[in-house]
């Protein structure tokens, strides 16, 4: 078990004077992620707030080898890397026995939508590469436009709620369950609120022979229009509505890491963000009835998928 | 060509302050599109945000894709549909566009592309402006093909240039292009938006003949084929293949002649009729400069400059730069001294003027890799050199 002073005292790969908003899940994400393995480290970073923010003219935050490419291609960049440093270590130029980790990074608008046939390519090739989905739920680089990632019902720039809509009208994509079906050996889905899973996931993806992929829930109190200092607090209510279920899928198997004492109401995920404030209207109640009927439905499917 | 009036349910008449993306969106209501679909992407967002608020109160469908290669799909489909149909995009989408646009080019459908655009290439500069997509919007798509652009200067055009653009695109089935700029897009001024009745647009040249009849690639007297709307009972085939009237595959040198030579006249053989340009005290000139988009409104205040000097100098404003107004060029470039040709990158239409000039005059390109406007002094000094 990882203990916090020690994961403290290790150097910092992605360092401070970024540019990320007050309260943004980004960097407690990825300060724990990149703490999980102490070798070489390459890292694809897709267009996004991540991408933006760490790298401010004339800046950067990275202290490790970092490739940014266009907006839907991390996957591919990173498994061109990594193929290339394998034809290396087939010449003799890089010893065979040097471990070096490959790591491709985008947020949900670079992953779920514009980036899902690429990453669906690399992980189908089997790269040994690890990809992590930081997925906030909107293209909030771009200023909070919809995404297949934001949930049910929530307002967002190309999704606005108004007389003629309650906002976003389709379910979020299930991107987990796609990777699932590549049949690589690992995928998990983490939240940085149980950061000693998402530390022990990042460090199991990182150890993985082959494929593996991360989703992670990330905070954005910009886009979901909510308390800043209360991100934290928001991402263990995700976690305890099953919002967003924590668990594991290896080799195939699934496992559930986290289940909450009481499951929660979704509407208590709901309630502290700006962004489904409109759901209140008695309008639109079908669609809190439907969203807890969705989170419903998949908290029992994923519990007899782990029963399995 | 049947000429109708705008449905005044799309056109927010009256005198708005506006920037230039919200004025795109406007302008396609007005103009009857009813099909948006788009990926957002910096500076051209607020078209696809604006559209996204306006339209459920005029009907239509705004879709939000994964990608811009799935948006201008989504829009031939939609335009196959019956629908009047736009996206935008900056650079990066652009790019990814371009398979699709070849498509649509062999499949005549008529739909309408804005691009404001950015600093390139690759992800250059988001927020800030280029004009360095105007060579590719002509040859980004691989294969012979011709297709239609329009560069608004203002707020007030990007409305304007958008119901001309998709006036365009029916008459000659064929995409056509808004090439605007982040500083265009992102200027806000006075747009005024004229009653419904006062906008004229062109209706789709529906096939209205025996429904066994139709042929969609059979040119009409004004060599633009019919169109009918998919599922209204014609047999109906499009490709992207070289194909035959009936839109069948014709996969042969004696077919490819035919269609591909039809693309490219269609829009050639009509170009005096498609060209708008803006001339200014043209008839006295010894300096030209020619200029579009953003670049035209920075030449205003160096001509002013250099009328004041004495020099006697003229300009051309490209409303439209595709085609190419290459008959009033060559007819030009025997009387003057020299055009400047001032423009955001590092040579582009300047070589269009140039191959039209023929060596009979100095052409003078003002190059600016982006990011920023020019500085009227640098076209200014270009103008007075010209003029020694």
């Amino acid at each position: 078990m990882a203990k916090l002073k020690d994961l403290a005292a290790m150097e910092d790969r992605l360092v401070a004077g970024h540019g990320m908003c007050l309260g943004c899940g980004i960097p407690l994400i990825f300060r724990i992620v990149l703490r999980a393995t102490e070798d070489p480290l390459i890292i694809a970073n897709a267009t996004g707030c991540l991408e933006v923010c760490t790298t401010i003219f004339p800046r950067t935050s990275w202290n490790v080898s970092w490739i940014h490419s266009a907006f839907e291609n991390a996957a591919a960049t990173i498994a061109g890397v990594e193929s290339m440093y394998k034809a290396l270590k087939n010449k003799g130029r890089i010893p065979k026995d040097k471990k070096i980790k490959f790591l491709g990074v985008g947020g949900d608008g670079g992953t779920y939508d514009i980036g899902l046939q690429a990453l669906s390519g690399a992980m189908e090739r089997g790269h040994d590469i690890v990809y992590v989905c930081y997925d906030n739920n909107a293209y909030a680089n771009t200023g909070g436009q919809r995404s297949s990632a934001t949930p049910l019902g929530a307002s967002a720039t190309t999704s606005p709620e108004g007389i003629k809509s309650p906002g976003k009208l389709q379910r979020k994509k299930d991107l987990t369950k796609i990777l699932v079906a590549h049949n690589i050996p690992y995928v998990a889905q983490a939240s940085p609120n149980r950061w000693q899973d998402l530390y022990k996931k990042a460090q199991k993806a990182f150890e993985t022979e082959g494929p593996a992929f991360l989703n992670i829930l990330c905070l954005c109190p910009t886009e979901w229009k909510c308390d800043e200092s209360q991100g934290i607090r928001l991402a263990q209510t995700a976690v305890d509505t099953c919002v967003w279920p924590l668990y594991e899928v290896e080799n195939g198997k699934y496992k559930i890491n986290y289940l909450p004492k009481e499951k929660k109401p979704v509407l208590e995920w709901i309630k502290p963000q700006g962004r489904f404030r409109h759901l209140f209207k008695e309008e639109n109640a079908w669609v809190l009835e439907k969203y807890q009927k969705q989170v419903d439905e998949d908290w029992e499917e994923l519990n007899k998928l782990a029963k399995l | 060509m049947k000429k109708v009036k705008a449905d005044p349910k799309g056109v927010l008449t009256g005198a708005h302050y506006l920037d230039g993306d919200y004025a795109l969106a406007e302008g396609a209501l007005a103009a009857g599109c009813r099909f948006f679909a788009g990926y957002p992407i910096t500076p051209s967002t607020e078209t696809a945000e604006r559209f996204s608020e306006r339209i459920p109160s005029v009907g239509g469908v705004f879709i939000q894709m994964e990608d811009e290669i799935a948006s201008i799909a989504a829009l031939i489909g939609a335009v196959w549909g019956g629908k009047k149909a736009m996206t935008v995009t900056s650079g990066p989408g652009f790019s990814l566009m371009m398979e699709n646009i070849g498509l649509a080019c062999m499949m005549e459908t008529p739909l309408v592309i804005a691009n404001v655009q950015r600093g390139g290439p690759s992800t250059g500069l988001p927020t800030l402006t280029g004009q360095q997509d105007m060579m590719q919007v002509k040859w980004g798509s691989h294969g012979d093909y011709e297709i239609i652009a329009l560069c608004p200067d203002s707020p007030q055009e990007c409305f304007d240039l958008c119901i001309d653009a998709f006036n365009l695109s029916e008459i000659y089935r064929v995409p056509t292009f808004i090439m605007a700029d982040e500083c265009v897009g992102h200027m806000h001024e006075k747009v005024v938006i004229p009653p419904a009745e006062e906008i004229e647009l062109v209706e789709r040249k529906w096939f209205k003949g025996p429904k066994d009849k139709y042929l969609p690639y059979k040119p009409d007297k004004d060599m633009i084929p019919f169109m009918v709307k998919a599922g209204d009972g014609h047999r109906f085939h499009t490709t992207g293949l070289t194909h035959d009237e009936r839109g069948y595959p014709a996969l042969n040198a004696e077919f490819q002649e035919v269609c591909v030579r039809h693309l490219v006249e269609k829009i050639r053989m009509n170009a005096d009729k498609i060209i708008k340009l803006e001339e200014d005290e043209i008839d006295n000139a010894e300096i030209i400069v020619i200029s579009y988009g953003i670049t035209s409104r920075v030449t205003t205040r160096a001509v002013q400059q250099a009328r004041k000097a004495g020099i006697k100098v003229g300009t051309i404003r490209l409303i439209t730069v595709w085609p190419f107004p290459e008959k009033r060029i060559k007819e030009l470039a025997k009387k003057i001294k020299a055009f400047v040709v001032p423009e955001i990158n590092y040579g582009q239409i300047v070589r269009e003027v140039e191959r039209c000039v023929e060596g009979q005059a100095p052409v003078i390109h003002i190059p600016h890799c982006g990011g920023w406007v020019h500085d009227p002094d640098e076209i200014f000094k270009a103008i007075k050199e010209a003029s020694k």
